[in-house]
C-alpha cells in the first residue's frame, strides 16, 4: 500500500536502507544516494527531452496545419530517436582557430546549467534534491552559468557570426534577468521565505497567480524572454546572424545545445508550475505524494502549452522593441509591484485572509491598468511624430516607391 | 583530513592558479574567463564556511553579471583579434616584490594573534538566517544608513556609467 | 573543521595576486579584474570572521554578513563605472592600456 501511494519515496527509502545495510558510513551513504538521485534525475531529464521534443514539433505542426512527425513509429512517436542516432553519427568538425577548450566546454556547460535546476525543485511532497534556504536565488544564479555557455560557444568558435549571436543572446540575457528577479521576489515575500520548497508550503490555500497575476504576468514574460523562444527569438534572427551563437557546431556537440534548449523551456515551465501554480500541490496530494508528481507535470504542461503557442502564433520582436519592453515596461512594473504589495501588504495585515488577497488582487490588477494606459499614451505620440515625419517628407516617401516600382 | 578540509583545499588550490592565470594570461579574454574560475571557488569558499547565501550571490552577481561585463568590455577594447606583444608593464619585479612582502607581513602578523590556529566548527543552521540580514540591513540600530547609502551609490554608478559610455553621435566626428 | 588560519592565508594570497595583477598588468580591464580579485579576497577574509565570531559567541550574528553586502554592492558599482570609462577612454584615444594614456602629460 505505501508503495503504491509513494513509489518514488518508497524506492528513494529502500535504496537508502540497502546502503545502509552494507555497512558503509552514514555520510558515504548520504554521498552515494545522492549522487545516484542526480544521475537518475538528470538521465531522466534528458531522455525525457526526447518526447517534449516530439510533443513540440507535433503541436506546432498542427498550428500550421502540418501534421507534424508522422512516418516513425506510431503517431510518429520515434521520430527524435531517429534524430538523435542521425546526430550521434555525424562528424564533428572544429573551425579553423577555435579556442579549442571553450569550443568543447560550452554545449556541456550548457546542458549542466540546466540540469542544476532540477535540482532544488521539488517533485512531490516526499522527493526533492535538497531543500536550499536560497533555492530560489539558486534557481536564477544558475541561468548565468548558461549565460557563459553562450559566451564560450560564441567567442570559442572563432566566428564573428556566433560571436555577434552571442552577444545579442547574453544582452537580452541579462536585461530580462532584472524583471526576472525582481517579479520572483514578490512570491518570496508573500511565503517569507526564499526555499523553494517553503514557497510551494506557502501556497495551501490559494496559489501566487491568483494573489499576483502581475507578478506571474511580467515571471512569465521574462522567462520566455530567458529560454530565448519566439517572439524573442532574436538570436535565431537567420537575415542578421545566420543562426547565432552555435553556427560552428555539428554533431552532438549541436545536439547538446539544442537538448539544452528544449529541457530550459520545460524546466522554465516547471519552475512557473512551481511558484505560481502551487506546484506539486492538488487535492489528496498530501495523502498520496504520487498524486502530487502527478498534478505538477499536469500544470507544467499547461505552462508548456502556452509557450508553444506563444512560438507558433506570435511574430518576432525587433531588438529595440524587445528593450523597450523590458526597460520601460517590465522592470518599471515590477518595481511598483514590489513596493505596492508591501504597502498592501502592511496595511491588510491585521485583516482576514480573504481580504488580504483580495488587497493584493486589487494592487495587481490597478498596476496592470495604469500600465496599459501609459502604453497607450506612449504609442499614440509616437504614432503622431511618426505622422509628423511622414507628412514633412514626402519627396523621400515618392522616390522610395518609385523606385520599388521600377 | 575530512571531506569539508579536502573541498576546501580543492576549491582554495584551484582558485589561487586560475586568479594566477588571470594576472599572468596573455590574452585578455582567456584571463577574463580564468576569472570566472577564480570567482565559482571563491563561491565554494563560502560554501564551506556555512554561508549559502554569499555563495548564490556570487554567482548571481560576479559570474552572472560583473564577470559578463568584463568580458563584453574585452571585446569592446580590442584593438587585433589577438592581443600582441607584453602585457606586463615593465616594473613587474618591483610590483612582485612588494606583493611577495605583503603576503608576508599580512601572514606574519595574523599568525601573532591567538585566534589564528581557531578550528571553524560547523554552526547550528540557524546561524545562517537570512531573516536576521536583512531586518539588520533595514533597521535604524542596524545597517539602516550604510544600505540607503549603498543603493544611492549603486544609483549613481549607474547612471553615471550609462553619461560616460554613451556614444554622443555629436562628437564623434572629433 | 577547518582552521581559520586556512582561510586567512588563502584569502591574503587571493588579495597579493589580486594586487599584483593591478599593478603589474597593461590592460585597464585587466588591472580591474586584479581589483575585483581583491574585492574577494576582502569577502572571503569577512565570511570566513563573520563564522569565527558566530560560533565563538553562539549567538546569531550579522554584522559579517551585512559588510560583505556591502562590499557586493560597492564591487558591482565599482565595475559598471570602470569599464564605463574604459570604454569613453578607449573611443578616444583607441586603446584599453594605460601606459598610452598620456592626455594629461603635456
Amino acid at each position: 500500500m505505501d508503495f503504491l501511494r509513494d513509489p518514488i519515496g518508497f524506492v528513494i527509502q529502500w535504496y537508502v536502507g540497502w546502503l545502509a545495510g552494507l555497512g558503509l558510513p552514514a555520510v558515504w551513504v548520504d554521498v552515494i544516494a545522492k549522487l545516484t538521485g542526480a544521475l537518475v534525475l538528470a538521465t531522466g531529464a534528458m531522455l525525457f527531452v526526447v518526447f517534449l521534443i516530439w510533443y513540440e514539433r507535433k503541436l506546432i505542426g498542427r498550428i500550421q496545419d502540418r501534421f507534424g512527425p508522422n512516418r516513425v513509429g506510431p503517431w510518429g512517436l520515434l521520430q527524435p530517436v531517429a534524430d538523435m542516432l542521425k546526430i550521434f553519427t555525424k562528424e564533428y568538425i572544429t573551425p579553423i582557430g577555435a579556442d579549442k577548450f571553450a569550443y568543447n566546454l560550452a554545449p556541456i556547460l550548457a546542458v549542466a546549467a540546466v540540469l542544476l535546476l532540477w535540482s532544488v525543485l521539488p517533485l512531490s511532497m516526499t522527493v526533492v534534491g535538497t531543500d536550499l534556504n536560497v533555492g530560489l536565488l539558486f534557481l536564477i544564479a544558475v541561468g548565468g552559468l548558461g549565460e557563459m555557455s553562450y559566451i564560450l560557444a560564441g567567442w570559442g568558435s572563432n566566428n564573428k557570426y556566433a560571436l555577434l549571436g552571442a552577444f545579442r543572446l547574453v544582452a537580452q540575457l541579462i536585461s530580462y534577468e532584472v524583471p526576472l528577479v525582481l517579479s520572483a521576489l514578490v512570491p518570496v515575500m508573500l511565503a517569507g521565505t526564499l526555499s523553494v520548497t517553503g514557497i510551494v508550503e506557502a501556497q495551501e490555500g490559494v496559489w501566487f497567480i491568483v494573489v499576483a497575476p502581475a507578478a506571474a504576468l511580467i515571471f512569465f514574460i521574462a522567462s520566455i524572454a530567458e529560454i530565448g523562444r519566439s517572439p524573442f527569438d532574436l538570436i535565431e534572427a537567420e537575415s542578421e546572424l545566420v543562426a547565432g551563437y552555435n553556427i560552428e557546431y555539428s554533431g552532438l556537440k549541436f545536439g547538446m545545445f539544442f537538448v539544452a534548449e528544449f529541457l530550459h523551456a520545460f524546466t522554465v515551465s516547471l519552475i512557473f508550475a512551481t511558484v505560481f501554480l502551487g506546484g506539486w500541490r492538488g487535492p489528496g496530494a498530501e495523502e498520496i505524494p504520487i498524486l502530487g508528481f502527478v498534478y505538477l507535470m499536469l500544470k507544467t504542461f499547461v505552462v508548456y502549452f502556452v509557450t508553444i503557442l506563444f512560438r507558433g502564433t506570435l511574430p518576432r520582436f525587433r531588438i529595440d522593441q524587445m528593450m523597450n519592453l523590458n526597460w520601460k515596461v517590465l522592470t518599471p512594473l515590477s518595481l511598483a509591484l514590489i513596493m505596492a504589495m508591501a504597502i498592501a501588504g502592511g496595511l491588510t495585515r491585521d485583516l482576514p485572509i480573504f481580504w488580504q488577497v483580495m488587497a493584493f488582487v486589487l494592487v495587481n490588477l490597478l498596476l496592470l491598468a495604469l500600465t496599459d494606459q501609459i502604453m497607450k499614451i506612449a504609442r499614440r505620440k509616437k504614432a503622431k511624430v511618426n505622422l509628423a515625419i511622414g507628412t514633412g517628407q514626402p519627396i523621400l516617401t515618392s522616390s522610395t516607391k518609385h523606385g520599388t516600382g521600377e | 583530513m575530512n571531506g569539508l578540509q579536502a573541498v576546501f583545499l580543492l576549491a582554495a588550490l584551484v582558485s589561487l592558479f586560475s586568479a594566477a592565470m588571470v594576472v599572468s594570461a596573455r590574452r585578455m579574454m582567456h584571463a577574463a574567463l580564468w576569472l570566472v574560475l577564480t570567482l565559482m571557488g571563491v563561491a565554494v569558499i563560502f560554501v564551506t564556511l556555512q554561508s549559502s547565501f554569499f555563495a548564490v550571490v556570487q554567482i548571481l552577481v560576479y559570474v552572472g553579471a560583473i564577470a559578463i561585463l568584463i568580458i563584453f568590455s574585452v571585446m569592446l577594447t580590442r584593438r587585433v583579434m589577438e592581443d600582441h606583444g607584453d602585457q606586463i608593464l615593465p616594473g613587474w619585479r618591483g610590483a612582485a616584490l612588494v606583493v611577495v612582502l605583503l603576503f608576508a607581513v599580512l601572514v606574519g602578523f595574523l599568525a601573532l594573534w591567538q585566534g589564528f590556529t581557531a578550528l571553524l566548527v560547523e554552526l547550528p543552521p540557524e546561524a545562517d538566517n537570512l531573516l536576521e540580514l536583512g531586518k539588520a540591513l533595514v533597521s535604524p540600530q542596524g545597517y539602516v544608513l550604510p544600505f540607503e547609502l549603498a543603493s544611492v551609490l549603486l544609483v549613481a554608478a549607474l547612471i553615471g556609467a550609462i553619461t560616460i559610455a554613451v556614444d554622443r553621435k555629436e562628437e564623434r566626428g572629433g | 573543521m577547518i582552521p581559520l588560519a586556512w582561510y586567512l592565508v588563502f584569502s591574503a594570497a587571493l588579495f597579493c595576486i589580486g594586487l599584483f595583477g593591478a599593478l603589474a598588468r597593461k590592460n585597464a580591464v585587466a588591472i580591474l579584474m586584479g581589483i575585483e580579485l581583491m574585492l574577494n579576497a576582502v569577502n572571503v577574509n569577512l565570511i570566513a570572521f563573520w563564522h569565527y565570531h558566530a560560533q565563538v559567541r553562539s549567538a546569531p550574528y550579522v554584522h559579517g554578513l551585512a559588510f560583505t553586502t556591502m562590499v557586493f554592492v560597492v564591487a558591482a558599482a565599482e565595475v559598471a563605472v570602470g569599464l564605463a570609462l574604459i570604454i569613453s577612454a578607449y573611443r578616444r584615444r583607441q586603446t584599453p592600456v594605460v601606459d598610452e594614456l598620456t592626455l594629461l602629460k603635456g
